[in-house]
């Protein structure tokens, strides 16, 4: 495997002498994500596998090429998981792939992103130097946090070849309930459950119709079914509906317009844009079709205290991301001249200029 | 230990406060000894140095105008909070500014909806949670020194506490920090959404000692306060027993919400003290709290008992009231205090290992109590593998004081040889600058600069912290050769 290490690296200084664009690439899953793909594939499925797996520290490390589907198969075997719930968006998902991307499923909404959950990374940065940061511990405050960053760079500031991510059990029991309710109803109602102690682990509303997943302890589960009400789902129907949300297989999704992702507070009212919604996160996620041109749909966004992405769409020229402040720009610059001095890693694919 | 004493130059002095006095009232700029005086030093009174001059900014505007003048004037300058920090990490410049944010301790918003709160980096932690109390919710990071230290030296050292293992360290629990560069511009991290455009840099940032930016105003996310707690206080005959006991707990997908042991030196200290009515004749104790509804609690403590019975626990108590969890929890939370009355000082480690290598390194310190002549009693967040020993000594004996640091030193060696690292909660600071040479190799130190740089390209903010430079490296490889071969053999030796 260390000569798989020695590969890659030659490629990158080869590349970094001569200022070509590398593109990394695990199976490709995401290449709809982000803006312009540019330069000559790096495919990091040769570096794959397990490395260490201790389900008692909670903690898994992965090389970067490992199917996204075996890591999860590995934990579920051990009764934990990524508790992200991270989208695979394609049957090749890598590991590596899914950090540098950054995107959390339906869990987010209280287990937290996939940042959340990064404990240290070893990497190669542009000039083909082999850096490690983090560890396999659950608390390490040494040197600057250089390994949760890592997750959506969108590989912009090195080649991720390890990674590992604490594994927390999986919950004793679920329970998936669904309520009739507009979305003003919807989004007060997650709110104010929000500052309850129940054990609300995903929610998704669209057209009228809210669905809730609750985890936990058994009897948590079934008191906070009985306290919220609403109709229950069977666990098969419930996980594949969860399945469709996460992986946007639903019908949704299958709208045919460009579909943006807003971020914004949970307390956000309802954003009045043309298009359809879909809300997840507890209200901190609206997934919105249509065709309303960027600048209104990312004036509404900010408007409400977030931001919006041009998640999935076949014209780009609008940005992908929402523009940073110059403040920030400028360190985002600085940043990425500090792991690829030579622009040589995914150029152009979260800013022209990154 | 203190081995960076500078002479003051009242010329560069004098030039500091005309500056200062130019944004602050006189009030706000101290300088004379008398006044600089308690500032010289953090929660880690090993080290001290007096700041050239002390500033107090009461808002915003006035820390960008201070950071703005600093920069002009090429002055390094130094954040503090509350100085509770345990490493130093807001030991003053000798040739600076010490920054001080104990004025700005307004929480400026609360939303209980929302669950939030935007206060200002002097708010103590303890504060944030008796204001969102009335709502029924919490801010859950809770470092010991809760009720003293501020938000901003959490954010500046990504403070853990006792419930991190379920609840998350201070990074998994902020979602926006405001803050000024060293050219005095106002950036924001994060926002109030769950994530933010471009990289995430609100990640970076925490933890990162004051070194990139000075945080002016913080969103903390709020959480609902558990209905109810209970905590198993549990006897092992052998330590070893109890970290494994620990291990089957998260085995059998549990997560306690507080998962603590206590040696058998620590338990006898701290039971003399308060009382708590442990085991003395225990090596180790266990607690392992679950919180929840009043259900939840009643099912996981019968799981949690099942496991710590099956793994050996010898003797076995189940909190029946608030009271009585809080009388078993006593004994845990004032270890340390306890340690200042058996000893003239405590010297405080802070390594994460992976908790399978827990007997590993008891016994090593074991080893190092004889080879330096110094008790060690042990404290330990065995849910993380978060190390607390507590080197016992007497600062006024010189000798002493070197074979405390010489201990520490050999411990935190150890603890990255088995897999973990020289800081879990309390950071770099100043205190182990030199093994972070020992914990990365010299390019990954380089990266770590040059990410410094990125934000602060004349190393203004809290210099001499938590990066060591090349020469300090190879400074501290000199005096730890091992079998004739220098490390950094790339570098010029003078």
């Amino acid at each position: 495997m260390q000569a798989v290490i020695e590969q890659f690296a030659g490629r990158i200084r080869a590349a970094a002498a001569e200022k070509r664009p590398l593109r990394l690439r695990g199976g490709g899953s995401k290449d709809f994500y982000g803006q312009a793909l540019e330069g000559e594939v790096l495919d990091t499925r040769a570096y794959a596998g397990i490395i260490a797996y201790e389900p008692t520290e909670l903690v898994i490390t992965a090389r970067c090429g490992t199917p996204l589907a075996e890591l999860e198969a590995a934990l579920r075997a051990q009764g934990q998981q990524l508790a992200f719930e991270p989208p695979h968006f394609g049957t090749g998902a890598t590991v590596g792939g899914m950090v540098a991307a950054g995107l959390s499923g339906p869990r987010r909404q209280t287990a937290g992103a996939v940042r959340d959950f990064v404990l240290g990374v070893r990497l190669l940065d542009g000039r083909g130097d082999d850096l490690r940061f983090g560890g396999q511990v659950m608390k390490n405050v040494a040197g600057f946090d250089v390994s949760r960053p890592m997750a959506g760079s969108l590989g912009t500031l090195g080649l991720m070849l390890e990674i590992s991510l604490k594994v927390p059990p999986r919950p004793f029991a679920e329970a998936t309930l669904k309520l009739e309710l507009p979305q003003d109803k919807a989004l007060a109602l997650l709110n104010q459950w929000g500052g309850k102690p129940l054990p609300l682990s995903a929610c998704a509303w669209t057209a009228g119709e809210l669905c809730l997943r609750l985890s936990g302890a058994a009897s948590a589960v079934k008191a906070a079914r009985a306290a919220i009400g609403g109709e229950s789902m069977e666990p098969d129907a419930a996980e594949r509906f969860w399945l469709a949300i996460r992986e946007q297989t639903g019908l949704f999704f299958r709208s045919g317009k460009p579909l943006w992702r807003l971020s914004v507070p949970s307390i956000a009212p309802p954003l009045a844009l043309p298009g359809e919604q879909l809300i997840e996160w507890g209200g901190s996620l609206r997934w919105l079709t249509s065709n309303a041109d960027a600048r209104t749909i990312r004036a509404v966004a900010a408007q409400a205290g977030g931001h919006a992405t041009l998640f999935r769409a076949d014209d780009k020229g609008a940005g992908v991301f929402a523009p940073l402040a110059p403040a920030l720009a400028k360190i985002h610059r600085n940043l990425k001249q500090a792991f690829d001095p030579a622009n040589i890693f995914n150029r152009g694919r979260m800013y022209p200029d990154l | 230990m203190n081995d960076q004493f500078r002479l003051l130059d009242p010329v560069r002095q004098a030039e500091a406060v005309k500056a200062l006095r130019t944004i602050l009232p006189a009030e706000a700029v101290l300088y004379e000894q008398e006044d600089t005086k308690p500032y010289e030093c953090d929660g880690l009174s090993a080290y001290r140095e007096l700041p050239m001059v002390v500033a107090m900014p009461a808002n915003e505007d006035e820390v960008g105008r201070i950071l703005r003048a600093c920069r002009e004037l090429k002055l390094p300058v130094v954040a503090r909070g509350a100085g509770t920090g345990l490493s130093g990490g807001a030991l003053p410049h000798g040739k600076g500014v010490l920054l001080s944010l104990a004025k700005m301790k307004r929480i400026l918003a609360l939303d209980p909806v929302a669950r939030t709160a935007r206060v200002q980096p002097g708010v103590r932690n303890s504060a944030i949670s008796e204001a969102a109390a009335p709502y029924g919710l919490y801010y859950a990071p809770d470092p010991s020194s809760q009720i003293a230290c501020s938000i901003g030296g959490n954010v500046a050292e990504n403070a853990g506490g006792v419930h991190c293992l379920k609840y998350g360290l201070t990074v998994h629990n902020v979602l926006r920090v405001r803050a000024c560069t060293v050219e005095g511009e106002v950036v924001e991290f994060g926002n109030e959404a769950l994530d933010a455009p471009g990289l995430d840099l609100l990640a970076l940032v925490m933890g990162s000692e004051g070194m990139l930016a000075v945080a002016t105003e913080i969103t903390v996310k709020l959480v609902p306060k558990p209905e109810t707690a209970r905590v198993i206080l549990a006897a092992f005959d052998d330590v070893e027993k109890a970290g494994n006991a620990a291990a089957d707990v998260i085995a059998a997908g549990i997560i306690p919400a507080g998962l603590e042991m206590m040696d058998q030196p620590a338990t006898r200290a701290v039971e003399e003290y308060v009382h708590a009515g442990y085991d003395l004749n225990a090596a180790a104790l266990l607690l392992c709290e679950s919180d929840g509804t009043a259900e939840e609690v009643e099912e996981e403590i019968a799981r949690m008992s099942a496991v710590l019975k099956q793994s050996g626990a010898y003797d076995f108590r189940i909190s029946r009231n608030e009271t009585e969890r809080l009388k078993f929890w006593s004994g845990r939370k004032a270890a340390f205090s306890a340690m200042g009355r058996i000893s003239p000082d405590y010297y405080c480690m802070d390594g994460t290992i992976p908790r399978k290598r827990l007997g590993e390194i008891l016994m090593f310190i074991a080893a190092m109590e004889k080879k330096y002549g110094l008790r060690c009693p042990n404290v330990f967040h065995a849910g993380d593998g978060n190390l607390h020993p507590l080197i016992l000594f007497d600062a006024n004996d010189p000798d002493e004081l070197r074979r405390t640091e010489a201990f520490a030193g050999e411990v935190l060696e150890k603890c990255i040889e088995v897999g973990g690292t020289i800081t879990g909660e309390h950071g770099v600071g100043i205190e182990k600058i030199n093994q972070m040479c020992v914990q990365f190799k010299p390019n990954e130190l380089e990266m770590f600069r040059a990410v410094k740089r990125a934000f602060d390209p004349e190393n203004l903010l809290n210099p001499e912290k938590n990066i060591p430079t090349l020469h300090r490296c190879a400074e501290f490889g000199r005096m730890r050769v091992k079998g004739g071969q220098l490390p950094h053999p790339e570098l010029p030796r003078f």
